[in-house]
């Protein structure tokens, strides 16, 4: 899919603003006065232990979960794709990848241009219930992605997908990024392939435990209080290098043209 | 005497016009209950249908009103019970389903006047079927259908996943409504035919039925269709020759055929 002519984007700095969000239930706060500000471009991951919140706070964001206080600011015109955490699809309901994608609203070629674009065109006649992790994923991203989003959201997008798939993966979604010139949010456990992709991490428990770059975070008292030093460690050092590119399948490909390589260095 | 006159004279042919008009709207609904596990929810519904007619006689307004206004008003609580999460749905639907059924049951009891059908009520009375009731359900089905195709991406798009429905600006609670005043509407309709106890199989045997054989959303909806006249048929002829209960006929028809494809039919479906 190619970079939007620059008469076409819109002209606003950020996307969505969190101020001083609570979210509670049942008068336990699970999202404590968390400030969030997503600007155009920006890649920003959540992390955080189990029950911390981040996928309440990212439903808030999209706006399918009530704030106890606090304000979301959205941009009115602001298109949000979103990549949930499992697409836990009733087998029930027959439905091939095109039909799916074709629900988005989107024609048949933006469609195709989506899923061509993360890799799973071939697949666009298969059923939707037939597809393994990574291929479930890339679908989901192509989906989001025919929306031509100004904020993407996803929901721990690499789960289910093998080790090389996801460092495809997160290097997909920051192309992406640059192509349509979006704002990202994610949610991620995958702690050394986020740090190499992201812009901004938030370590959210609750509230925000510690928020800004990776290299920095990682030194932050309260981030190795709440992963360990062993994590902090290993992240203030981490370097990642590859000089080839895997398939869905996980097997070596050479030939360049390809989207998704990961033949540069990341840092 | 026209054609149309002498087919409508005939009880049989208004028997199996009412069925097929039955069928032609449980097929499509039926896919929805079998998409969106709602099985239960139907039963429960249904059963409320008993307290509808109950009400009905004791306000006395049209059965086919009571009973819609009964369904939706269930439907509605049974929302809002969910929301509180104090109880499991299946708990709260069974809960409403059987005491809506007694509380119809005592209700009747206490007008004596009212001469009721019972086993009409419970298990369907299609060959008493009327030309009234043949408006009712071509009118039903049509309303219906209409809603359906109007409303069809957004009900689809929520079946398949609510939140992503959500963001992508889908009315996920309004067409929920939208659905269940369906139901109520098919239910009052179809409690003619198979009665009230047997409504639930004529909307998921056909369209679990068709499952099997269905390239995408729409062919599941018209095979439960072709599934549902198969039904109907079989079951008004088995009755007409050995003389067996009409409405209970169609259920063993759908559930014969229910057999018939999961034992021969190869799983080629998406």
């Amino acid at each position: 899919m190619p970079p939007l002519p620059r008469g076409q984007q819109r002209c606003l700095t950020s996307w969505s603003n969190l101020n001083q969000l609570t979210v509670q239930f049942d008068d336990r706060p699970v999202v404590d006065r968390v400030d969030l500000t997503v600007r155009r471009g920006d890649i920003i991951t959540i992390i955080g232990p189990n029950g911390a919140g981040k996928t309440t706070l990212i439903k808030a964001i999209l706006g399918i979960q009530r704030a106890s206080s606090g304000r979301i600011s959205r941009s009115s015109r602001l298109v949000i794709g979103y990549v949930p955490q499992h697409l836990s699809l009733e087998s029930t309901l027959p439905l091939s990848v095109r039909r799916f994608m074709l629900l988005s609203g989107r024609s048949d070629h933006e469609c195709q241009a989506a899923l061509e674009r993360t890799g799973v065109r071939h697949l666009i006649d298969a059923s939707v219930h037939h597809l393994s992790g990574g291929e479930t994923q890339r679908l989901l991203l192509a989906r989001a992605l025919a929306r031509r989003p100004d904020l993407l959201v996803l929901d721990e997008p690499a789960q289910g997908v093998d080790i090389n798939g996801q460092a495809a993966l997160y290097d997909l979604i920051r192309q992406l990024r640059d192509e349509l010139n979006c704002g990202v949010i994610m949610i991620s456990h995958d702690l050394h392939l986020v740090m190499a992709a992201t812009d901004k991490v938030i370590c959210l428990n609750q509230h925000v435990c510690c928020s800004g770059y990776p290299a920095d975070i990682s030194h932050d008292p309260a981030f190795i209080e709440t992963f360990g030093h062993q994590v902090a460690e290993s992240l203030a050092v981490y370097h990642h290098h590859h000089n080839h590119r895997h398939n869905l399948h996980g097997d070596v490909v050479t030939s360049a043209g390809h989207h998704g390589a990961c033949d540069h260095e990341h840092h | 005497m026209s054609i149309i006159d002498s087919v409508l004279d005939d009880f049989f042919w208004r028997a199996l016009l009412g069925g097929l008009g039955v069928a032609l709207v449980a097929g499509p609904l039926g896919c929805f209950v079998v998409w969106r596990r709602m099985a239960y929810f139907g039963d429960t519904l249904a059963h409320s249908a008993l307290l509808g007619i109950a009400l009905s006689f004791l306000i006395s307004v049209p059965l086919n009103i009571g009973v819609i206004i009964t369904c939706i008003t269930i439907a509605i609580a049974l929302v809002l019970l969910s929301r509180t999460r104090a109880l499991a749905t299946d708990t709260l639907l069974g809960i409403l389903a059987h005491s809506a059924l007694a509380i119809g049951l005592v209700t009747l009891s206490f007008m004596p006047d009212v001469r009721v059908d019972l086993t009409g009520l419970l298990f369907g009375d299609l060959l008493a079927m009327a030309r009234l009731d043949l408006l009712w359900i071509y009118g039903g089905a049509a309303f219906v259908l209409t809603l359906l195709a109007i409303l069809w991406r957004g009900l689809l798009m929520s079946t398949i996943h609510e939140e992503l429905a959500r963001v992508e600006g889908v009315p996920v609670e309004r067409l929920r409504l939208a659905l269940m005043l369906m139901f109520s509407l098919v239910i009052a309709v179809a409690m003619k035919i198979v009665g009230v106890l047997l409504i639930t199989a004529l909307l998921i045997i056909p369209a679990a039925t068709a499952r099997r054989l269905a390239k995408n959303p729409e062919h599941m909806m018209a095979l439960a269709v072709v599934f549902g006249f198969i039904a109907v048929t079989g079951g008004l002829s088995l009755s007409w020759h050995l003389d067996t209960p009409a409405g209970p006929s169609v259920v063993v028809t759908a559930f014969l055929s229910f057999l018939l494809v999961y034992s021969t039919a190869r799983n080629t479906s998406h």
